[in-house]
């Protein structure tokens, strides 16, 4: 397997995007990253979409957007593992060029979530339609179920999962390219209207438009094309089963585990070398299982951990410098290559006002579903 | 939803046949053509008790489309005496009741109507035991 590297980054604002439609969003981000090496064609394209289908009515997404980029005639394929799908992607652009089949790889996420889709009924379609959905459960339902047994476990409270989205907000209001630039307060979080007890709208990630692109080549021919290459150190990719309903212990996210598991030991590295990480925190309640699932902290203690300012910039291991998903915006598909980018921001020593100190070693972890997709990569600065 | 796709759930959803591993005796429910602990094919049929405890659960207040007129309604996760645990709506309570640990029968009910004269949908509600 060869050493593979990111050398350049594309991205679109995310947001309620209402003059772009999803082919203008990924060429857009497309074109800034093939445009900073100066390159106009690759080897090979993946775009991590989760629902083009049900949000714009448009599948076969892998030529629609060579074609749109000048590049018909590339392989480019679709990948979609619901709100894990950009993340997915990136593993497959990553083995790719790992294998040796191609050299410099287009890897993107895209979505258009805004454009008159029941975005309710299209996320519902990534947990389990015969079992779930048709009993009328719905996407926060399931995180809402997964932090009341939280809770009634290990005595979280609704002041930690509040602390989740002021964090978030804070680290976001310092990202010019985040949905939502403002600070919340925590009793704003605890008086927000109720989407499905104990979860909030504030404890919600919003519905988002996004686009963002990582182009990787094997570390060796990386500085033909940039002096600062980020090298993606492991991938892991795990599933877990689909129904929440299945899952032994609905407090502990086994997909996030296996994941980190495989990344942590094929890039020989332990929890304590993460410097900074972005998580999925689709809900306030999933970065707290995520923080315990990615051996940051003790199971139950992540609630403490993020009231104490650990997780925060400045405290011990900042999670969601970008404001995550929270605040940045969650386009589903777009988001596991847009956390790539924030930790290469921060590898780079490029991320501005949000800046961790000295970041050499970087994780990103995408989930899909309720949890039965996670992948994990790790990334360092070389 | 076609109707295939409907009638293809009948047998769980209106009578809770689940399917009993030979090989581990573990009970899945819905029915499995491979048993997700050991990987055994063969199975027996069985019926689910109306009984169970819940170990999670939820008050929907954002509801999708066919149910916006019942929310807020309670979900949960039950388990039943057999170990399986499935997703119900819980009725015939106040929803903010329906907490872990909460002992339920599961009951014959209406899910929901589909829009523009589409099909009613059965299955079984979790109601609290007095």
């Amino acid at each position: 397997m060869r050493d593979v590297a990111i050398i350049s980054t594309g991205m679109t604002p995310f947001g309620e995007l209402w003059q772009s439609g999803l082919r203008d969003l990924f060429v857009q981000a497309a074109r800034e990253a093939l445009m900073a090496v100066g390159s106009p064609s690759v080897d090979a394209i993946y775009v991590g979409n989760m629902s083009g289908g049900q949000f714009v009515g448009q599948e076969h997404l892998g030529p629609l957007m060579a074609d749109h980029l000048g590049l018909a005639g590339v392989p480019a394929t679709r990948v979609e593992s619901a709100c894990a799908s950009g993340g997915v992607a990136l593993r497959c652009g990553f083995l790719d060029v790992a294998a040796g089949a191609s050299d410099l790889v287009l890897v993107a996420g895209v979505e258009k979530m805004n454009d008159g889709a029941d975005v309710t009924n299209v996320l519902a379609s990534a947990a389990d339609q015969e079992t779930e959905v048709y009993h009328g459960i719905t996407f926060p339902g399931l995180y809402a179920m997964i932090a009341r047994a939280h809770m009634a476990r290990y005595g979280t409270t609704e002041e930690d999962l509040a602390a989740v989205s002021v964090k978030n907000h804070r680290h976001g209001a310092r990202n010019p390219k985040a949905q939502f630039r403002s600070e919340v307060t925590a009793e704003q979080v605890m008086t927000s209207s109720m989407v499905a007890e104990p979860l909030r709208l504030l404890h919600c990630s919003p519905v988002s438009d996004g686009a963002a692109v990582v182009l990787l080549c094997p570390l060796e021919r990386a500085r033909e094309f940039t002096d600062a290459p980020i090298r993606i150190r492991s991938s892991g990719l795990a599933t877990a089963p689909m129904a929440l309903a299945d899952r032994a212990d609905p407090t502990f996210l086994d997909a996030v585990s296996l994941a980190a598991g495989r990344a942590y030991k094929s890039g020989g590295v332990t929890p304590s070398d993460i410097q900074v990480a972005e998580v999925h925190d689709c809900f306030s309640i999933a970065e707290l299982c995520v923080l315990e699932a990615l051996c940051f902290t003790e199971r139950g203690s992540a609630g403490e951990l993020t009231r104490a300012g650990e997780t925060a910039l400045g405290g011990r291991i900042p999670i969601n410098t970008s404001g995550g998903l929270k605040s940045k915006g969650h386009p589903v598909g777009a988001t596991g290559v847009a956390q790539a980018i924030e930790i290469v921001e921060q590898l780079r020593g490029e991320a501005g006002e949000r800046q961790v100190p000295d970041a050499t070693i970087g994780l990103a972890q995408n989930m899909g579903g309720s949890g039965a997709s996670s992948v994990v990569h790790i990334f360092e600065r070389v | 939803m076609p109707s295939p796709r409907y009638w293809r759930e009948i047998p769980s959803r209106y009578r809770l046949e689940a399917a009993a591993c030979r090989g581990c005796k573990r009970v899945i429910y819905p029915k499995r053509q491979v048993c997700p602990q050991c990987g055994g094919v063969e199975f027996e049929a069985t019926r689910l008790a109306h009984r169970g405890r819940v170990v999670t659960s939820t008050v929907v207040h954002v509801a999708p489309t066919d149910l916006q007129m019942e929310a807020p309604y309670a979900m949960a996760v039950v388990e039943t005496e057999e170990g399986v645990r499935l997703m119900v709506q819980v009725a015939d309570c106040d929803p903010s009741e329906v907490l872990p640990g909460m002992e339920v029968t599961l009951e014959f009910r209406l899910i929901r109507k589909e829009d523009h004269g589409g099909i009613l949908c059965y299955g079984h509600k979790a109601v609290p035991v007095e």
